[in-house]
């Protein structure tokens, strides 16, 4: 069921567009992350949907009822900002029962909530702290209790990890989507970090200028990118230019490739041939195999669980990749610089974008 | 670009309400007033128009175009003196190793606590007709230029100081870092970093100096002899000559020096904004043996002369009879003896100054959150926003004679305020309101702009989290800015000296109006009065600052 749907949504700034014509549907209890570089216009969105900023023009149905025209406090939503905006003069258990305390509820009852949602963020102790005695992952976390305490059916989060260190982010991930599924809460989750969007949501929406690029699951996302700027943003993907020979082939370097069958693009065109490094096949080659090429390592760099290694074809020396090749790999077949190997294209693996 | 046409919540509605309510009270404070004055400068003694006749008359009468002359004159002379003065304190204050600096600060600051017309009293003891010092001038007298020259200085020194001393205080010491690794000599980094650096500061000091002496009527009137100068020709106009129209064409002729001064301040401060940078790296300042010598030699006899004006000033409150019988006496604090009112007076400005300090703020303070935090609504906004901008650029006696003008006009239902305690304090709050709304906006910007939309999403009334949270956070400022009004209310003269009626005549007015009639004593201890209670006053802030409020907001603490 739809629980979110946008249409045509636009914001903006003078001359400048911030959002141009989004449309968008989300469904009831899903986690959608917006993901996009630095500007692209994701908490234009994520505070248009609040109705902290308003849209220039466009439609928000929230549940069916329009809510396009309704300000912040009539609409049906909690949000954790990056900066958290917890109250400093508040311990965390009144920051927490703020929402709960204007709804004229018994006070045993308010603290009984307090409790439980302490507990459900895992700071069950915090209550009579005030929050600059708590770690930032700390204080995030009573953001969200806050942010759920009043059982809001729209959670909107804006950056809500950023300002924390690695390790703390990495749990603090699994927390949210753990607790996000639990409560069945429709969430939208802003991020321009590429992994948080791919770990935690069940949908992303790659954005860039202010236009949605791309919406689908994280394996589609990644598997399938639909516009070069997708496959650049997310995860490691190698460009090679050439020129589309028939809708299955792309000449690269004097070589010809197979590739998947495009209908959308004129046959002489130039285009980019796209794999990614962990794509690109190295052993058990069968003889008769598509695109396979003769290759020099040219560099090799340690990233840790893989190494990174650089090639160059020995056919065309402008066709040059890189690759992600496991230590167990590079132990077996005795990789180092300058090693020739034979190394295979798989055409189900390659994506082809115009020039 | 007009965005979708959002609807209203109640936080709207009330807020909005909220602005134009403040709206129309700093219309009542300031606009309206001033829009009196005007009018009644082209108005002859019977409200008749008459054009430009009363500017054409000011302006061929030698005698009172003169003393524009003369303010100028004054002001020019002044500046000159105060703020080089005031910017090497400053530097030794910021830049050098002053052993007692918080001493040295203090010091610099005493002025702010006294009505102006304390240093003038002081200087008739040192130097006027039965001065201790007046064989020193030769034959010449310290009435007139020179006495308020010397005076002025005195008084005009803390607001310089203070301005400077947050210049030089936030320089980048990567600059000077910078400029050391290139081998720039001490003289040369000076003058390529240093002054640069503090170049809008001198600036703003300049002109705040500049617009104090113009605007200033205590000392002119204690030790201007025979030298008229705009602001005392405003008082002789009204109250000697009773000459509304004249009065109010030479208020405008006072204002427009103002004006144009706070103008080119705004302008050169918005420059400023993009000079300082978010990662500069804050100067500290290390021991030089010599340089520090001379720097804590120079502040000493600076701190030195300020206090000798001081301590004069309560050495006369003291004396029997200067400067025949000098032993002490607490005589001169009877004022029943020189003034009908005799310690009413005193306790009026302590009334008034309260009730200023106190409606002032909740004022000053909501109002600058209801500007800041109100969604839409842009031009209302604007027009508090340049409201509460006004009163800076206004001299205190041309705001006084416009409410003479607006309160006391025949049919105004406001009339009822005239010569009560609440017009006083209404004047008062008005006077000084600019400084309040700059405090509270910058306090209110620093704080999460996201609180409003927090409590937007949890339901909560807007005004709940303003009493619940922005204001128990924005606390020190509010604290500053009633002691800011307190001590303004108390030592302020300009202002009120039209709008007092008998029995709430306040004590700085007292002081002039002894002093006029002859008892230099009686009104120098009355001045000492006023320093010790604003003095206290802000020796308690500031303790309280330290300790109290320290332990009151234990979530300040990590
Ligand atoms: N009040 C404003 N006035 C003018 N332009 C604005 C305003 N607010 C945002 N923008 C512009 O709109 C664009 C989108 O801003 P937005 O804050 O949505 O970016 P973002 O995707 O959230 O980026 P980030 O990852 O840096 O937070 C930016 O180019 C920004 O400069
Ligand atoms: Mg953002």
């Amino acid at each position: 069921m739809t629980y979110l749907e946008v249409r045509n949504l636009s914001k903006r700034y003078g001359d400048f567009t911030a959002l141009g014509d989004i449309t968008l549907d989300i469904a009831d209890g899903e986690f959608v992350c917006f993901l996009g570089p630095s500007g692209c216009g994701k908490t234009t969105l994520l505070r248009a949907i609040a109705g902290l900023d308003p849209q220039t023009s466009g439609t928000i149905r929230q549940k069916g009822r329009d809510v396009s025209a309704l300000p912040p406090a009539k609409r049906d939503f909690g949000i954790v900002f990056q900066s958290y905006a917890l109250f400093p003069n508040l311990t965390v258990a009144d920051n927490v029962g703020y929402g709960l305390v204007s709804r004229r509820e018994k006070k045993a009852a308010i603290a009984a909530r307090v409790v439980d949602l302490l507990a459900m963020v895992g700071l069950p102790d915090a209550g009579p702290k005030y929050p600059a005695q708590l770690s930032g992952g700390q204080q995030q976390r009573v953001a969200l209790a806050r942010a759920l305490a009043t059982s809001p059916g729209l959670l909107l989060l804006d950056e809500p990890l950023s300002a924390l260190d690695a390790r703390v982010r990495l749990r603090l991930r699994h927390e949210i989507k753990a607790l996000q599924r639990r409560l069945g809460v429709t969430t939208i989750m802003v991020t321009h970090d590429q992994e948080e969007a791919l770990t935690m949501a069940d949908r992303i929406v790659v954005m860039n200028h202010g236009a949605i690029e791309q919406v689908g699951a994280p394996q589609e996302i990644y598997r399938q990118p639909a516009s070069a700027f997708v496959a650049d943003f997310v995860g490691s993907m190698n460009f090679l230019p050439g020129t589309l020979m028939t809708p299955e082939k792309v000449q690269v370097g004097g070589l010809d490739l197979i590739c998947p069958r495009q209908e959308g693009l004129a046959v002489g065109h130039k285009v980019n041939l796209c794999i990614r490094p962990e794509d690109v096949r190295v052993r058990d080659l069968p003889p008769a195999i598509a695109n396979r090429l003769t290759v020099e390592v040219t560099e090799l760099d340690f990233v840790g669980a893989f190494c990174r290694a650089g090639l160059k074809s020995r056919a065309a020396a402008e066709l040059a990749l890189t690759a992600d090749f496991s230590s167990n790999l590079i132990r077996d077949l005795g990789v180092g610089l300058g090693t020739r190997l034979d190394v295979a294209l798989p055409p189900d693996r390659l994506r082809v974008f115009a020039a | 670009m007009p965005s979708v046409k959002v609807g209203l919540s109640r936080d709207d509605l009330v807020m909005r309400a909220g602005v134009v309510l403040l709206a129309g009270l700093l219309l009542v404070m300031v606009g309206l007033p001033l829009w009196s004055l005007l009018a009644k400068g082209f108005q002859d003694q019977d409200g008749r128009f008459v054009g430009l006749t009363n500017y054409v008359s000011y302006f061929s009468t030698p005698a009172l175009f003169n003393s524009a002359l003369n303010s100028l004159h004054v002001a020019a002379v002044s500046t000159v003196i105060v703020v080089p003065l005031a910017f090497l304190y400053a530097y030794a204050l910021t830049r050098t190793v002053l052993p007692l600096r918080w001493l040295f600060q203090g010091i610099s600051l005493i002025p702010i606590f006294a009505p102006s017309l304390l240093p003038g009293l002081a200087l008739i003891y040192l130097f006027g007709t039965q001065g201790f010092f007046k064989a020193l001038l030769g034959g010449g007298s310290i009435y007139g230029f020179d006495g308020i020259v010397i005076a002025q200085v005195f008084y005009c020194f803390p607001h310089a100081t203070l301005i400077l001393v947050t210049a030089l205080a936030t320089a980048d010491a990567r600059l000077y870092e910078a400029a050391d690794a290139l081998g720039a000599s001490k003289l040369r980094v000076f003058f390529t970093v240093t002054l640069p650096g503090a170049k809008y500061g001198l600036i703003s000091a300049a002109l705040v100096v500049f617009t104090l002496v113009m605007t200033d009527f205590g000392i002119a009137k204690v030790i201007g002899g025979n030298f008229n100068v705009l602001a005392t020709d405003v008082y002789k106009q009204v109250i000697g000559q009773q000459n509304f129209s004249m009065g109010a064409v030479v208020g405008m002729v006072l204002l427009a020096p103002a004006a144009l001064a706070f103008v080119v301040d705004r302008l050169v401060q918005r420059k400023q904004v993009a000079l300082l940078t978010a990662r500069a790296v804050p100067l500290v300042p290390t021991p030089k043996p010599g340089r520090d010598f001379l720097a804590t030699l120079f502040c000493t006899v600076v701190a030195i002369g300020i206090l000798a004006i001081l301590g004069m000033a309560i050495w006369g409150s003291l004396i029997k009879y200067w400067p025949y019988n000098l032993s002490l006496t607490l005589d001169n604090y009877d004022f029943a003896k020189v003034d009908a009112n005799g310690w009413d007076s005193y306790w009026n400005s302590v009334e008034m100054a309260v009730g200023a300090a106190f409606f002032g703020t909740a004022l000053t303070f909501t109002g600058a959150w209801l500007t800041e935090k109100t969604r839409g609504f842009y031009a209302m906004r604007s027009v508090v926003q340049l409201l509460a901008f006004l009163p800076m650029a206004v001299p205190g006696l041309v705001l006084g004679l416009g409410y003479i003008f607006f309160f006391n006009a025949p049919g105004n239902p406001l009339g009822f305020l005239y010569a009560t305690m609440g017009i006083l304090m209404v004047n008062t709050v008005a006077h000084f309101y600019t400084v309040g709304h700059l405090t509270a906006t910058t306090a209110l910007k620093q704080i999460d702009p996201e609180f409003e939309s927090v409590s937007a999403s949890l339901k909560v009334p807007i005004w709940r989290t303003f009493g619940r949270v922005t204001a128990p956070i924005c606390l020190p400022s509010i604290l500053d800015i009633a002691i800011y009004l307190f001590v303004n209310a108390m030592t302020t003269v300009s202002s009120v000296i039209f709008l007092y009626a008998p029995d709430t005549k306040l004590a700085s007015v007292a002081a002039v109006n002894i002093e006029e009639a002859g008892t230099t004593a009686a009104a120098a201890a009355l001045c000492v009065v006023i320093v010790l209670t604003s003095a206290a006053v802000k020796i308690v802030h500031l303790l309280a600052d330290r300790f109290l409020l320290d332990r009151l907001q234990a979530w300040r603490r990590r």
